[in-house]
């Protein structure tokens, strides 16, 4: 069971298309640029930012230490306050478990807050060839589902359209779904918002069963916690008879004291906000007030596989904050469908293929997605050494079959390092043909001399001026 | 003092006028510089594209050429960076290796950090009548922390007008291995890079790594963009006396 959109090709070659795309490329570059440069000024603000960010690293890393506990103490104290909680080892198991659910409510509609965790297992899909139709109320999520699109970020699931799109999208897709477009709709934002919040109205009114994620879990009390932005959320979890929330099991934190710090973290390095505008919290069923039926689906879905990785498990201190989308100069240029799955920029480069096990050549091809520029690291609320982690599973991937032609360059540079006399070998060697090398180079090397020139060969290594000089004192 | 070369295998190789440069500037300062006869190649490469065996190999050649040099000097941020940052992963806890590098690594300076930290200079004596546009890499900004060091050097070159690249804290797109198997997207990088260097009205494009300067140079080349690169070494080498000798020259042929 996979987050990768079917049929993907490989990183590089999705991502020669989104290159060209040059309104892509002017609307990453103006959203991405907005959202780094709010984000700098939030989290400048503060000045123990750093050791916020130690605090939200360690806490993960302890939570996830001690998981096993966390988990069983999780299940006590949400079936403690009325709650029902249910395991799920995959994304086959969790969509049963959703279906069955729903089915028992009667309902064959169901409201959506966004969630990655349900965009991982492909819930919808599921819930669709069960008769089961979700309504995504997030505006962004909305989009990208009256569209047919495919979200390409984690915060902002549409940041790759405009808003021109979107009107159409909206005036050809919305009577389908629900209450239509307005007529003579305007690409205007307040417009558009207004068309989604008076097409969301209806649904949030008639929907009895809603499905979420969450951003947190706490162990103690368990509370379950969301984070938004538009209230759609606080509809969904507050208007529905049932509640369904399918929640990764690293999203534990053991104390509601913890929450407090990633309270301050996710938030600004998120949206660039202080604090976002809406925070739902609830544990379990509280009497004549929300939905008085609760389930918890903890997902593991490839989770405790990433925790046996000692290197590869820092992903899962991961808060879906999308900060280190927001700066990466290659997600910049090729925006999130390129990655091939739910989970783009450099955090889908690390999580991806850890959860799928580097089973694809889109998998293996996720860890080169990165100049290792060290960006995504320098933004993470959670210190995650995205670099460190990609050059670990870069190792993986050269085990995998494939890639003649860059192990024999691996094995010709390794055998022309290995003495000092082979590289002046190869050093003679390639002196004895400047001045021939042609301005376009086959084959592999057209990759380099397609766009950029090759410098000129010097006549003489630094290595062999060094002998003469020393031979001339 | 007697400071030890690390010239890299780029350098080696592509860009001797650096490690000309860097021998000519320390001696210049009154120090010793000595050329380690068995060094390589510090395994940056391999180490990044995934080939961790070859890359231990070559820490292991590294660490026994300069075995108890007082300084280790290397005209690359991000080799320097390899050395420090990613050998203590390369050998196992308690082995002979990770002994060595544990001893090793806190002597290997970029060549800024050498000369602020360790020669406490930043006025160099040098002569540069040019304007220069300067991009922090981002191994020596993010991993290395050079900060200011770089500037500071810059700004005491009598003659020299600094400039600063747009976005220096983004990537140029050389990323090693990643400018060929993500040739797109590194030549789009690369090519933003580029053109807020030429945007500077800068005649020379200056870093601390010839690789990346390799990269957005290799671009600038084929734009015909009039702006020519240079390694910092080659800067902070010039005086009046080798200024006069060289008549720069801002488009090589493009090979």
């Amino acid at each position: 069971m996979s987050a990768t959109f079917l049929g993907m090709p490989p990183f590089p070659e999705a991502a020669r298309a989104a290159v060209e795309d040059s309104q892509l490329r002017h609307n990453l570059h103006k959203a991405t640029h907005t959202i780094r440069d709010k984000r700098g000024q939030a989290v400048g603000e503060l000045d123990d930012w750093a050791e916020l960010r130690s605090e939200g690293a360690a806490i993960k890393e302890h939570t996830l230490r001690h998981l096993d506990r966390y988990l069983e103490q999780v299940e006590e104290s949400v079936q403690r306050a009325g709650g029902t909680v249910h395991w799920a080892s995959d994304a086959a198991e969790a969509n049963a478990i959703v279906t069955r659910l729903v089915h028992g409510t009667g309902q064959s509609d169901v409201v959506k807050v966004k969630s990655m965790a349900t965009q991982e297992i492909e819930l919808n899909r599921a819930l669709e060839q069960a008769g089961i139709t979700a309504y995504e109320t997030d505006l962004a999520e909305l989009i990208v589902q009256l569209g047919q699109d495919l979200p390409s970020h984690i915060l902002v699931p549409a940041i790759h359209l405009g808003r021109a799109r979107i009107r159409e999208i909206f005036l050809e897709h919305m009577a389908r779904w629900g209450v239509p477009a307005p007529q003579g709709l305007t690409d205007d934002p307040r417009a558009l918002a207004e068309a989604a919040r008076v097409h969301l109205r209806e649904r949030f009114l008639n929907t009895r069963t809603a499905i979420s994620g969450a951003n947190f879990v706490v162990a103690d009390s368990g509370t379950t916690v969301v984070l938004e932005s538009e209230g759609n959320g606080r509809m969904c979890l507050t208007l529905p008879e049932t509640l369904i929330s399918v929640v990764g099991i690293e999203k534990i934190v053991p104390t509601f004291d913890d929450l407090e710090v990633f309270m301050q973290l996710l938030p600004r390095s998120s949206t660039g906000e202080r604090m976002n505008p809406y925070t739902s919290m609830w544990s379990g069923v509280a009497p004549g007030d929300g939905p008085q039926e609760f389930h918890l689906v903890l997902l593991d879905n490839g989770r405790t596989d990433v925790l046996a990785d000692t290197v590869g498990r820092q992903a899962l201190r991961c808060i879906r904050c999308s900060a280190c989308l927001n700066a990466c100069p290659v997600y910049e240029r090729t925006g999130g469908h390129a990655y091939g799955s739910v989970y783009p920029g450099p955090i889908g480069a690390i999580l991806t293929p850890q959860l799928q096990g580097m089973s694809s050549e889109t998998d293996r091809s996720l860890p080169y997605a990165s100049s290792l520029c060290g960006a995504c690291y320098e933004v993470c609320p959670v210190a995650i050494d995205i670099p460190e982690v990609l050059v670990h599973l870069r190792e993986q991937a050269v085990e995998g079959p494939g890639r003649t032609g860059e192990k024999a360059m691996m094995a010709g540079a390794e055998a022309a390092l290995s003495s000092p006399a082979a590289l002046e070998a190869a050093q003679r060697a390639a002196s004895a043909v400047r001045g021939a090398v042609p301005r376009h180079l086959p084959g592999a090397a057209s990759a380099w001399t397609d766009t950029r020139s090759v410098p000129e060969i010097p006549e003489e290594s630094f290595r062999r001026w060094w002998k003469k000089r020393g031979e001339e004192r | 003092m007697r400071i030890a070369l690390f010239i890299t295998c780029v350098n080696d190789t592509l860009f001797p006028d650096t490690g000309r440069a860097v021998v000519e500037l320390l001696e210049r300062l009154g120090h010793e510089v000595v050329f380690p006869q068995g060094q390589t190649c510090c395994g940056q490469m391999h180490y990044n594209t995934g080939y961790r065996r070859p890359a231990t190999k070559l820490a292991v050649r590294f660490v026994q050429t300069f075995d108890g040099a007082d300084a280790v000097v290397v005209p690359s941020a991000s080799c320097a960076a390899m050395i420090r940052e990613h050998y203590p992963r390369l050998g196992r806890s308690g082995s002979r290796l990770s002994r060595k590098v544990a001893a090793l690594a806190p002597r290997v300076y970029d060549l800024t950090e050498l000369l602020v930290d360790v020669l406490g200079v930043t006025d160099v004596d040098a002569y540069y009548p040019h304007r220069v546009a300067y991009h922090p890499t981002c191994h020596g900004l993010r991993m290395l922390g050079l900060g200011d060091r770089p500037y500071r050097l810059l700004r005491a070159v009598r003659g020299l007008d600094l400039v600063e690249v747009g976005r220096p804290e983004e990537c140029c797109g050389f990323g090693g291995t990643f400018a060929l198997k993500n040739s797109d997207v590194s030549t789009a990088m690369g090519a933003d890079k580029a053109r807020q260097a030429v945007d500077t009205g800068a005649e020379v494009l200056c870093m601390v790594d010839n690789s990346c300067l390799m990269h957005v140079g290799g671009i600038l080349q084929r734009q015909r963009s009039g702006v020519r690169v240079a390694h910092i070494a080659e800067i902070l080498a010039r005086t009046e006396t080798s200024e006069a000798a060289v008549s720069p020259t801002t488009e090589e042929a493009d090979r």
